[in-house]
């Protein structure tokens, strides 16, 4: 019984995969990755998109991770379970669970309105992170209570402050865990569409993005554009795209999930 | 000598576990001065008083003195950085950090600063010897300290305390995890070792204490019920409740 439920639950995923690599194959090739888009986005190749989501996914790292882990290391290493902390997790949690389309609404008002943005990599790049947020300090605190109390306790005993105890002891040991939650946050934020929606994502530029401050094109709204906005785009095109936002993605998750193994087949403890 | 002068100290936690009550005693220099008594008395609390690890701790409240070499720990304006290096402390279960046996025995050197490859190299081999530890891990001290055995982390816990150049040395039943030669071969050089240290040490049995301890304490539920030479508490304690625990009658 479980083993059939093991299969129905992978088949459908097989089963995607595979029909996205039939009917997207064939569109790929050295000229679909580094050309321009031609014809209406019609022909040639994705490159701006392709540009734009690894701009967008640095980005978003750029804020994000240092804010993530920041947070994650206060409330794993320094806080108490007060008021505060309980109502920093409560924020975290419900954070989670907003709709990707709330989070560019608010990012349109914040970001691109308010603080004067423009719609740009800047205004997305900050879109993304705050969504990303909760995925990266869940991990990220997660991976540093993993590691034994004790440590801390042997190292402090040893004449080191807290913060010398975390940077020498707890961070390495908890730093495959903490890679994993990093880049499973980054692997969502690359295939969003709505965040980027109003405050970065461009319909069609004819150039790559020169600055932070101008808008890109990026794959995940490049396919919703190729895909319902444009009359007799070939097939090929648009499975073509998918293959390699797919491919993009998955990448990421593969490399996460590498770090993972080997970091336990190391552990010690 | 006396190296630590301990003067009416209580210490209560705030979740109600383990408590100290007034607590006098006077630790000899260059003596191994054993806390004895039944668990759950306050011998590790008691130890980790010493060299305030107890501030990790839920610590309710904390009167009275401790003194080491006259200077009261428990003042706020103490540096407690500086106290952890003076009193080092050796846990219960061996605790190697996740570093190779070098990187251990430096990581005390290391976050006081000290760079110097030579120094740092020096300092190993010295406590490691001194541990009794030397000539078994010589060619491999860059292996991780997960990969020897249980006896050998021990004394490695004990070599990364000595590399600290400590005046005191506490032990929290250093041996309770270990098999007999691994016991005896800390209890010599606990013996050889206190030439140059004070040494407090929770021993894991009465036998232990019997064999390697100056002075003993007995603690019980939270006080010290007599503090006196070994030899005395072994054979004419002048506590009813001492002779009782000596004499195996319960704990």
């Amino acid at each position: 019984m479980l083993a059939v439920g093991s299969v129905l639950t992978i088949l459908p995923i097989v089963a995607v995969v595979i029909y996205i690599l039939v009917l997207g194959a064939p569109a790929i090739n050295w000229e679909f990755l580094t050309q321009m888009p031609k014809n209406g986005m019609r022909d040639g190749g994705i490159l701006p998109a392709l540009v734009g989501t690894v701009y967008l996914t640095l980005g978003t790292a750029l804020f994000s991770v240092p804010l993530g882990v920041g947070a994650a290391i206060y409330l794993s290493e320094y806080s108490s379970d007060n008021a505060l902390t309980r109502v920093i997790r409560l924020a975290i949690v419900n954070l989670a669970g907003i709709p990707s389309v709330v989070y560019g609404l608010f990012g349109l008002g914040l970001f691109v309105v308010f603080l004067n943005f423009s719609t740009s990599i800047l205004s997305a790049s900050l879109t993304l992170s705050i969504m990303t947020l909760p995925v990266m300090i869940t991990t990220t605190e997660e991976a540093l209570r993993a590691v034994p109390q004790s440590f801390r306790v042997v190292a402090i005993s040893l004449g080191a402050t807290r913060w010398q105890a975390i940077r020498r002891v707890v961070l390495p040991q908890a730093l495959p865990g903490i890679m994993t939650g990093i880049i499973l946050g980054l692997e969502r934020a690359a295939g969003e569409t709505a965040p980027i929606l109003f405050t970065g994502a461009a319909f069609f530029l004819p150039r790559l993005p020169h600055s932070p401050m101008d808008a890109t094109m990026a794959l995940p709204y490049h396919l919703f554009v190729i895909s319902t906005q444009v009359p007799g785009m070939p097939i090929r095109v648009q499975y073509g795209t998918v293959l390699v936002l797919l491919s993009f993605v998955m990448g990421m998750n593969i490399i996460a999930t590498v770090i993972r193994s080997r970091a336990r087949a190391r552990r010690v403890w | 000598m006396n190296k630590i002068v301990v003067e009416n100290f209580s210490l209560t936690y705030s979740d109600g576990t383990e408590s100290l009550q007034n607590i006098n005693l006077k630790i000899k220099a260059n003596a191994i001065t054993a806390l004895i008594g039944p668990a759950g008395g306050g011998k590790s609390t008691f130890l980790r008083a010493m060299n305030r690890l107890n501030d990790l701790a839920d610590v309710a409240t904390l009167a009275g003195h401790l003194f080491i070499d006259g200077q009261d720990v428990l003042d706020p304006k103490v540096n407690i950085i500086q106290l952890r290096r003076t009193a080092g402390i050796v846990f219960a279960r061996p605790m190697p950090l996740p570093l190779t046996i070098y990187e251990n025995i430096v990581f005390g050197l290391r976050v006081a600063g000290e760079r110097r490859k030579e120094v740092l190299d020096e300092t190993v081999e010295q406590a490691l010897r001194q541990a009794q530890l030397w000539d078994e891990v010589y060619d491999r001290l860059n292996d991780s300290a997960f990969a020897i055995s249980g006896g050998q982390q021990q004394r490695l816990c004990i070599a990364r305390v000595l590399a600290l150049h400590p005046e005191i040395i506490l032990l929290d039943e250093p041996t309770s995890a270990l098999d007999p030669i691994s016991t005896a071969k800390i209890e010599t050089s606990l013996l050889e070792l206190k030439e140059n240290y004070t040494i407090v040490i929770a021993p894991h049995s009465i036998q232990q204490a019997a064999r390697i301890a100056d002075d003993v304490a007995f603690f019980l539920q939270g006080e010290v019920v007599e503090f006196a030479p070994g030899e005395k508490i072994f054979t004419r304690p002048e506590d009813k409740r001492t002779q009782d625990y000596v004499q195996g009658r319960f704990g």
